[in-house]
Formats: structure tokens, sequence, C-alpha cells
């Protein structure tokens, strides 16, 4: 069982590497949208005896169905409609994102090796697959000139909240949790909506055009 | 005391529905005239705890519902002329989501969990962002964008900071809990390098929806796009909300014992936001950025209060409510103004108080108050900051927020003047943008409230603003 969890994490953050290494759009959804769905996983694997079964199930549910499903439905629609194919854009080149994030890998270990989980420890890599997840969620958001890879950067950044929170889930109420995922999913529904007006207003999502307003 | 919250949100349902763009301006008034009622009947019998205590009236929670309401509702009076001038526009989001922001703010200011106060600030965030984007053009959709995607950025680091802190929490004797009741009385059981990294992630994160410099960048832009109207809600409200945020996660950072640490960020941070917010005032020429630029500078005040802590703490109180109504009263002057004229460059702008008799003189006045001078409320609440900062003998501290002060009042005082004198411009105007009782009469009200609370204190009041700098001691 152990081993399996050891697979999890390191996949996720292989997908974030991947990510930062991709310049094709509808590659890096779907790469978005499976690590939404190992994410749905954790909760299941991470359970101990004495959990509450329904809860992990919801929570696990609801993960896969937000993260997994609807939102990377979402975006697949808005490139769609916007006709991109390919071409993140980088504003920092995709070599220079990957020595970044696995800056971000180390500094995430270094972190979590100083602060030991008062609760124990669940697993050794969650802390820092969590907090490299995060800053790679970063990274993406300010490297790239796309929307649409803007808002991906912010599903990874949440998906790396959420590992976190997987910590929690013995005493994380049910109406926190659902908020969390119903604001995330509200988040990227209002996103889609003003990158829809972007596209039509410039005929293009290039965040590049979005620069008149300065001091 | 659901009410309030429950109201906005079934009002909102309404709005969405109608058809009529003229039958959905009444449905925001009535929304903004029975909450204020809601609000008054909390004042007059305290409510009790509600939902296992996730729901509670504190001082500091009692304070800032009551200014936002009072904002909110004259804004409400005001978005009846304002609106009816905009009918062309289809107004069916613009009241929707001010009536959901309004039901998600009451929630912020009521909530002793923490994860509940995350959940409903992000609230704020997504119902105002399209309503950046009222006026359907390129800039506001960049404002739009821009405030969206940076305020969510900061709302999730918030989320991991509040992670972080039921983390330390989780301890072995520790409350399990996210109850700000809980985690004080836990205090030093809490895991005290947890909450350090906490309070670093949710100052950011908070500090972000604060406006806080240097994660200001989404405010000039919002606040310069945005009609009048949703600037002095989110000057005035959803700033004040952020700011409430932090006292209490500075309330439970106390606690544990790490609220040295603490404080000293917020003061670093309040003098960065002052610092920055006067060197783009001076010679700013488009008057809604300026305003946003003075919004910086204010939350930076409200943190330095709350860093430096007692009177300085007790002061930031009073400044929050004072700020938020001036902040009131000079955005909808300004939006009149920006009306009037088709343009917010001063430049463009000049001789406010010959065309607008009531608007232009109230944005000189606005200013005055703004910058501290005397008899309005804001001269009060800074001068009490500063005797905070003195007489705890932070005498560096107190002399560059003087300093400060004085550049910006210079600063704005160019910006304002050159719009408010001199003899308007000869080209065609519409007198029907001029001043009308709706338009003018709100922001008229609030500032004769800011020269009230100058010149007289009730003194529950004043209690209240002591016993919400208790809290957070210092």
């Amino acid at each position: 069982m152990a081993r399996w969890t050891d697979m999890v994490f390191v996949l996720v953050v292989v997908l974030d590497f991947f990510v930062l290494a991709s310049s094709r759009l509808q590659a890096a959804i779907r790469a978005v949208a499976a690590q939404g769905a190992l994410l749905a996983l954790l909760p299941l694997i991470l359970a101990t005896g004495e959990s509450d079964v329904t809860h992990v199930a919801l929570l696990a549910v609801g993960a896969l169905l937000v993260k997994g499903v609807a939102i990377p439905w979402m975006m697949a629609w808005a490139t769609r409609e916007a006709a991109i194919r390919r071409e993140v854009e980088p504003i920092v080149g995709f070599v220079p994102s990957l020595v970044l994030g696995a800056a971000g890998v180390a500094l995430a270990f270094a972190f979590a090796s100083e602060l030991p989980l008062p609760t124990g420890g669940k697993h050794m890599l969650l802390v820092p697959t969590s907090l490299s997840t995060v800053w790679t969620g970063l990274l993406l958001v300010v490297s790239r000139r796309k929307a649409v890879a803007q808002v991906l950067g912010f599903l990874i950044l949440e998906n790396g909240v959420f590992v976190f929170g997987v910590l929690l889930g013995d005493f994380m109420p049910v109406m926190v949790e659902a908020g969390v995922l119903l604001d995330l999913f509200a988040a990227v529904f209002v996103m889609g909506i003003v990158m829809f007006h972007i596209n039509r207003e410039f005929s293009s999502l290039d965040t590049g055009k979005l620069s008149a307003l300065k001091d | 005391m659901l009410f309030p919250v429950a109201l906005p949100l079934i009002l909102a349902a309404i709005a969405f529905a109608l058809p009529g763009q003229r039958q959905r301006p009444p449905v925001l008034l009535a929304g903004a005239a029975l909450h204020s009622l809601g609000v008054l009947l909390f004042w007059l019998r305290p409510p009790a705890p509600q939902l296992d205590g996730w729901l509670a009236l504190d001082a500091p929670g009692k304070l800032v519902l009551t200014v936002t309401s009072l904002l909110f509702l004259a804004c409400a009076v005001y978005s009846q002329g304002y609106l009816e001038r905009r009918i062309d526009r289809d107004n069916r989001v613009f009241v929707g989501g001010l009536l959901v922001l309004l039901s998600a703010m009451t929630v912020v200011a009521l909530s002793q969990h923490l994860g509940l106060l995350w959940v409903a600030i992000e609230i704020t965030t997504l119902s105002t962002a399209p309503l950046i984007y009222f006026n359907h053009n390129a800039l506001s959709l960049e404002a739009a964008w821009k405030y969206l995607l940076v305020c969510s950025l900061g709302i999730a680091l918030a989320l991991l900071g509040t992670f972080f802190l039921a983390l330390s929490s989780a301890g072995p004797g520790g409350p399990h809990s996210l109850l700000v009741s809980d985690l004080v009385a836990a205090g030093p059981m809490l895991s005290r390098p947890w909450v350090r990294a906490a309070f670093v992630f949710l100052l950011v994160g908070y500090g972000t929806k604060m406006g806080l410099a240097p994660l200001h960048s989404w405010k000039p832009d919002a606040y310069g796009e945005a009609p009048g109207i949703l600037g002095a809600i989110l000057s005035g409200g959803v700033t004040s909300l952020a700011f409430l945020a932090l006292v209490r996660i500075l309330h439970v950072s106390s606690a544990a014992g790490e609220g040295h640490f603490a404080r000293e960020s917020l003061v670093a941070m309040g003098l960065l936001s002052m610092a920055l917010a006067a060197v783009f005032m001076v010679g700013q020429r488009d008057f809604k950025r300026m305003l946003a630029y003075s919004s910086v500078e204010h939350m930076g005040i409200l943190a330095l209060g709350i860093g430096l802590g007692g009177l300085a703490a007790s002061g930031a109180f009073f400044h929050m409510v004072a700020n938020g109504l001036t902040k009131g009263v000079l955005f909808l002057a300004a939006g009149n103004i920006h009306r009037a004229f088709g343009s917010k460059l001063t430049d463009q702008v000049k001789g406010a108080a010959v065309r607008l008799p009531i608007s232009g003189p109230l944005f000189l006045a606005g200013f005055l108050a703004i910058t501290g001078s005397p008899p309005f409320a804001p001269f009060f609440s800074e001068l009490a900051i500063l005797n905070g900062a003195f007489l705890g003998g932070h005498t560096v501290i107190g002399g560059l927020f003087l300093a400060f002060l004085a550049v910006i009042f210079v600063g704005m005082g160019t910006t304002v003047l050159g719009v408010v004198q001199g003899e308007p411009p000869d080209a065609e105007w519409n007198p029907g943008n001029g001043d009308s009782p709706l338009t003018a009469g709100p922001p008229l009200a609030l500032m004769a409230a800011v020269l009230v609370l100058g010149l007289w204190v009730p003194r529950g009041l004043m209690a209240l603003f002591d016993s919400a700098a208790s809290l957070i001691g210092g």
C-alpha cells in the first residue's frame, strides 16, 4: 500500500513538470485533469481506521467530479471555442521553467524537513508534494501569456493546496470542504466567462494585450 | 442572526429572475434597507451565537458589519439614480452580484470559523469581478481579469495558510478546530512554527485582498475602471473585511506566542504601503486611480495601527470606520464627476465645482477629510494612531507616518484642486448627467456622518473600538 501511495505523490510532481514543459494547451489540460483525478485517490488511500467513511468518500467523489471532470471539460471547451490549437507562449522559456520548478521541489523538501508535522506524519512525501505543486502553479501563472495557461496554473496551485488539505481530513468539517470545492468551481467558471469576453474583445486569449493599464 | 445573510441571497435570486431593467434597482434598495434594519436590531438586541458558534457577533465584527451596511445602503440609494442613467446597460448581473456580495460580506463579518471565513471572502471576489466589467470595454475587461487572477491567487495562498493553522492545532492536546475561540483558548498548545508559517501565508493572502503593498497591483486598475459605486463598496467595505480577517489571524497568532513577529510584519507592510502610495499619488493624472492609491495608503495605516497595538489599535478600528465612510464620499463624487465630464484625467476635467455644485465641493471636502484635516473623523483616528506610536516609544515609525501623510496631502491636493477649481471646458455636456438628489444625496449624507464622527463619537462606539482593540492586545 505504501508503495502505491508513493507512486501517487511522485506522479503528481511528474505531472507538474509535464505541464511546465508542455507547449500544447490540450496536453496541459489533460495533464491537469489527470492530476485532479489522482488527487481524488488520496483521501481514500490515506484514510485510516478512524476516518469517517462517508466523509472520505464524499471528498474523493467531489474532488474527482470538480477537479478531474468538470473543470478540465470547461477548459477544453474554452480552448475549442477560442480556436486555440497550440502554443502556451511562455514569457519564461520551457527550460528555465523546469529549472525553477526543480528548485521549488528542493526548497519544498527543505521546508518540510524543517517543519515536522505535529500530527506525527501521515506520509513523508505529502508536504513536499503539496508545496512544490503550489510553487509550480504560481510559476505558471506569472510566466505564461495565454489566459487559459494562467488558469491552468491557478488550478495546479489549488491542487497543491488540496494535497495539504488531505492531511486535515479528519477534522475539517464537510461543509468547509464542500465550500472550497464549490468556490474553486465557481472561480474557474467566472474566469471562463471573462476569458470568453477577452477572446471576443481582442480576438485572442493573449494576456499580453491586457497591458493598457499602468502608471 | 441569519436574516441579513439569507435575505440578500433571496433578493439576488429575484433580481436575476426579473425581466425588466427598471424593476431590478428597487430590489437592490430593498435588500440594502432591510439589511441595515437587521444590523440595527443587532445593536438593540445582541444576537446569540449560531451554528455551534461558527457565526457570532463580536466587537470588531459588529464595527465592520455596521460600516459595510451603511455604506452599502448609501450606494444602493445612489444606484437608483446611476442605473437609471445607464439604462442602456444590462444591469441583471450588476444588481444580482451586489446582493450576493452583501450576503457574503455579512458572513465574513459574523464568521468565527476560519474555514467559513475563507469561503465567504472568496465569494466576495467572485461576485465583484463581473461587476468591474460593467462598462464592457477593453480596459474594464483587463481590470476584471487582473482582479480575478491576482485575488484568486492570493486567496488560494490564504487557504494554504488556513490549513497550516489547522495543522498547528492538530498536535497532541490541540483543539483540532478552526474556531477562533478554540484556537485562542489553546494558545501555547498550538505548534508555533506552523502558526508562524500560517501567519505568513495568511498575511500574503488576505493582504492581497486588502490591497497592502506590494500586493496591491490589482487595485489601481480595478478602482480606476469599475463604476464609482463599486469602488466605494470595494474600498470601504470589502477591504475592511479583509482587514477583519487579518485581525482574527493576529488574535490567534498573539495567543500562540507569535504576536511579536506578526506585529512587526504588519508594521513593515503598513509603512511600505504608505510609502508606495505617496510615490504614486504625486503627479497622478487619473483621479480614480489616485483614489485607489489612497486606499492602499489607508489599508497601510490600518495594518500599522493593529501592528503597533494598544492605543494605536483602538485608533485603527476608528480609522476603519472613518476611512470606509469617507471612501464612499470620494468614490461616489468621483463617479459623478467622471460621468459629467466623460473623462477621469486631470487634463480634461476642470471646474467640477462649477458644473457639479454639490459633487465638486464634496470631492474637495472628502479629500480634506481623508488626508486627515480637522474636524473630520479621519483626523482624530489618525491622531489616535500617532499618539499610540509616540506613547509606545516608536518615534521613528511615528515620524515616518507623519512624513508620508504630508507628502500624500500635497500630492493628492494638487490633483483634487486641479479637478475641482477653475472653469469647466467649453465643450457641450449633457445636463442630465449633473447633480440630482439621488446621485448627490448619498455622498452628502456620508460626508455628514464623517463630520459628525469627527465632532462627537458616542461613548458606546468608543467603548466598542477599545474592546475590539483589547482582543488583539499589544
